[in-house]
């Protein structure tokens, strides 16, 4: 990357070329030495393969979905179809691939090379939970394939428990079963941070990344048996028909409701605050400056996990809940909103007077700031109460959460994979591609999903296998953003998968970042590190030179001085 | 064909001025936020572009007076929406005490209309211009939505319960009715119209469908079902009398009261045992599986009705049985 300003590294240019050493990746051959690994980077990479299939599935049903609406008739497939894929659509997505993606990729190949680690607390465990996953996923391709299941991802009672004809326990029972695999990765991030940190790495030296890894650990553990426990409660109603959400056998089916949502809206967080810290690593590293309030992003990161669990009936503002709880999760809304405005203000604030380059991962987390920013602001109307009345349950709703969660969470996704790809396979992936994959999937997602706000507050209802016929024209034009956003996420595919034979070899640390696990050679060696690193500074001290970050410098780095800008 | 794209709801009530100027300000206010954001974020990545040679980076870590600045004041802005949003949905929430009240029964895949004056519609909804009508729902399956978008209203719509909405139409014509909340096979196909007519066109739609009102036909159910028998005005009765019933207060054997509502009243006919009034012997059976919805709605807008002195007497159990009470 001769673009990037070269630090001055005499080390570097002393020391003949190192000899080829053995990397995680050629320690060992073999099926077996893959299904049986211990080593955090190769179940990294098991995950990877894993989610990214059922992303690709994923979306094959957003396809058939989005092809379906191209007529008000909905032509392409029956009603019962039609339910039965934007159910596949949702369960798959939130469940199999927006949940797992960023904590079990990046973060499982990450956390302990950002904390100088040699593994995670628990390897055992962590291969444990790609098992779990593997037994979900393909419990629920198998659901799927074999008939689906017609309940959408939320199993609203009692039409989950009750009248629904389709394989609604097998489908839970998936989501159970996968559900623990976010349980072990949970319990592993957090032990892991606590126990396993290099010498002098304080935890307000831990990079912004690992501080949201915690955060969203800390909301898997608490979160998920809530989910294992509700959809149990379901199973039990729907086999023995004891009354606990069917109001014809005695149940309430608003505490349902409660219930999932309790799960539902923290998973929210889990699903996008790991986004956060992907883009609070590359915006630093590519305006070659320190992260503007370090401390404040940091602690928007806890205030969100903790606020998360107290706005779960926002979700409900039309179900019958009374007027009093409906106030208080309006306002506990608006609280939750604080944090993440907190982040975006800063992540805006560390680009000023930067030296700010244009490369992929940079692209595409300039891409979520502003996806996520119209999101969090759509948020912002949905949690006005009155407004909310009109477009509950509208195709508003679904562009909202559409550019939280791919306009935010994919883009920062795609932005991590992009940094660390060298990290991960020793390659450089083409920058003009990955550029033009950029620029295409911003495109294609602002020309999907802008449509649908539209359609919502004109009132289109969602999951509608039909629609009236004044709402053609906008669903045509989301139709046709979905087929550029569709291109967007081939491409990425296609020339990833290419640059690992043909990619430019990248060197240990194309981006010349900061962080700790660049510090290693790429592809890093099983063990992460030769010897044990001790951290002397902040993670994001891109204004220093090398030679003032390192170790032997034995410079005092302040910690606390704050310039007034 | 691009002259009929819709891109702003029609607006046919008194709560879609509301709902919209409430819509307008949140527009505006976070449009200019996203504007601000986007400008400074290309105009710092445009003006702090790498360029060779170009001067090192400041080491700035932070600023408290800014953070706090972008804390508080977006917090500030925060609760000016949340009390406009609150007041906007407590409007739509409090249906006016002088309100048409109309019986709504949703289930797989359709809504059933009771008007109190008789006349039944499916998928169809007639209502006056200019006067507040006020929607009881329940559903008889699993839970739906009413949602009107060109009124701006919406409530879900749940098994076992009854919910209440209300509008008043500005304008008339026809608009469209969908179900919202996810309910099956054919949720997309559960979907009807609210025809508004002038208030003159209203009474003579309603007279031309008369088929006897909706409490006439509670009255007749009451009979039918012997319901008489126990709740009589005599001194024989062996149960309250009903009559002036509605929207009282009544004490319970356990201490407590409880406000005669629809809720109530359905309670206490599916489920006699779970309120027992103080005084009282629970001697009712349960009336699960012999009344559905529509005549759960006819016994309340008959008891709803009931004035001193109106309960019928129990003769009239020789009278003979009335024909169509029970609803096919």
């Amino acid at each position: 990357m001769s673009t990037l300003t070269a630090p001055f590294r005499p080390q570097a240019l002393a020391t003949p070329p190192p000899e080829p050493k053995a990397n995680y990746l050629n320690v060992s051959y073999g099926v077996k030495s893959w299904l049986l690994t211990t080593d955090h980077k190769r179940i990294a990479l098991l995950y990877l393969v894993s989610v990214t299939l059922m992303f690709f599935v994923g979306g094959a049903a957003a396809t058939l979905i989005r092809v379906n609406l191209l007529t008000p008739a909905g032509s392409l497939v029956t009603a019962d179809t039609y339910n039965k894929l934007f159910s596949a659509h949702g369960i798959i997505m939130v469940f199999f691939f927006l949940v797992p993606v960023v904590p079990t990729v990046l973060g499982n190949f990450l956390l302990p090379m950002m904390i100088g680690a040699r593994d995670l607390a628990f390897p055992r465990l962590n291969l444990l939970s790609w098992y779990a996953y593997m037994a979900g996923a393909t419990l629920i391709l198998w659901v799927i394939f074999s008939g689906g299941v017609d309940t959408g991802w939320t199993f609203y009672t009692p039409f989950s428990s009750k009248s629904s004809h389709a394989s609604v326990i097998p489908a839970m029972l998936a989501i159970v079963i996968g559900g623990f695999s976010g349980i072990f990765t949970g319990l592993n991030f957090v032990v892991t941070v606590h126990r396993l940190r290099a010498p002098g790495l304080t935890w307000f030296r831990l990079p912004l990344f690992v501080w949201s890894l915690y955060a969203t650990s800390i909301i898997l553990l608490l979160a998920t048996p809530v989910l294992a426990m509700t959809l149990i409660l379901v199973a039990v109603e729907r086999v023995w028909g004891i009354g606990i959400f069917d109001p014809a056998l005695g149940g309430d089916p608003l505490l349902f409701q409660h219930l999932f949502w309790f799960y539902s809206h923290p998973a929210v967080y889990i699903m996008i605050l790991p986004g956060m810290g992907i883009v609070s690593e590359i915006i630093p590293c590519f305006s070659r400056k320190n992260i503007f309030g370090y401390k404040f992003v940091a602690f928007a990161s806890i205030g969100i996990a903790v606020l998360g669990f107290l706005v779960w009936a926002h979700h409900m503002f039309v179900a019958g809940q009374s007027r009093f709880a409906a106030m208080i999760f309006s306002f506990l809304s608006y609280l939750v909103a604080v944090p993440s405005a907190i982040k975006v203000f800063n992540w805006t604030a560390t680009l000023y007077k930067g030296s700010i380059t244009y490369h992929t991962p940079m692209l595409f987390a300039l891409g979520f700031i502003g996806l996520f920013t119209l999101g969090g602001l759509t948020g912002l109307m949905l949690a006005a109460l009155g407004l909310n009345v009109h477009v509950h349950d509208t195709y508003f709703i679904i562009a909202h959460f559409h550019f939280i969660m791919v306009g935010g969470m994919v883009m920062a996704y795609m932005a991590g994979l992009h940094y660390w790809w060298p990290k991960i396979t020793g390659r450089l992936y083409p920058e003009g591609w990955g550029r033009l994959a950029a620029l295409i999937v911003f495109i294609g997602f602002i020309l999907t999903f802008s449509p649908q706000f539209v359609l919502g507050y004109l009132g289109m209802p969602r999951r509608y296998h039909a629609y009236a016929q004044e709402f053609q024209v906008l669903n045509v034009l989301s139709t046709a953003g979905a087929s550029i956003l569709a291109v967007g996420y081939l491409l990425p595919l296609i020339y990833l998968i290419w640059s690992l034979r043909y990619g430019k070899k990248a060197g240990d640390n194309p981006w010349d970042a900061t962080g700790l696990e660049w510090q290693s050679p790429s592809p890093p060696p099983p063990d992460n590190f030769a010897e044990p690193p001790v951290v002397t500074c902040g993670p994001y001290e891109y204004a220093l030179g090398p030679g003032v970050r390192s170790q032997e410098s034995g410079v005092k780095i302040p910690e606390t001085e704050v310039h007034n800008v | 064909m691009f002259a009929e794209i819709p891109l702003f709801p029609e607006q046919a009530s008194t709560h879609a001025e509301r709902v919209d100027t409430l819509f307008f300000f949140l527009l505006a206010v976070t449009g200019a936020v996203a504007i601000l954001v986007t400008v400074l974020v290309i105009y710092f990545a445009v003006r702090y572009r790498r360029r060779p040679g170009g001067p090192p980076t400041p080491r700035i870590l932070g600023s408290v007076w800014l953070e706090t600045f972008w804390s508080v004041f977006p917090f500030l802005i925060f609760l000016i929406m949340f009390a406009w949003g609150a007041q906007v949905y407590f409007v739509l929430t409090e249906p006016p005490a002088d309100a048409l009240e109309i019986y709504v029964v949703g289930r797989q895949w359709m809504w059933k209309v009771q008007h109190p004056e008789g006349h039944r519609e499916i998928n169809e909804l007639h209502v006056p211009r200019g006067k507040a009508v006020k929607l009881t729902l329940t559903s008889e399956d699993v839970i739906h939505d009413f949602s009107v978008p060109a009124f701006r209203t919406k409530i879900d719509v749940l098994p076992g319960r009854y919910v209440h909405t209300w509008f008043q139409a500005t304008k008339t014509g026809r608009f469209h009715l969908y179900c919202a909340q996810y309910c099956g096979t054919n949720h997309a196909g559960m979907i009807g119209s609210i025809v508004v007519m002038e208030p003159s066109e209203y009474a003579a739609w309603l007279n031309s469908h008369a088929e006897g009102s909706l409490a006439l036909q509670g009255r007749k159910l009451f009979l039918k079902l012997q319901c008489v028998s126990c709740h009589s005005a005599d001194s024989r009765a062996r149960t309250p009398v009903l009559e002036d019933l509605f929207g009282s207060t009544v004490h319970l054997r356990d201490g407590s009261t409880v406000t005669a509502d629809a809720a109530y009243i359905r309670e206490s006919i599916l489920k006699p045992r779970a309120k027992i009034v103080a005084g009282w012997e629970p001697i009712m059976p349960t009336f699960q599986g012999q009344v559905d919805e529509e005549d759960l709605i006819k016994l309340i807008a008959y008891i709803k009705s009931l004035r001193p002195g109106q309960t019928p007497v129990r003769t009239e159990d020789a009278a003979p049985p009335v024909r169509g009470t029970i609803s096919p």
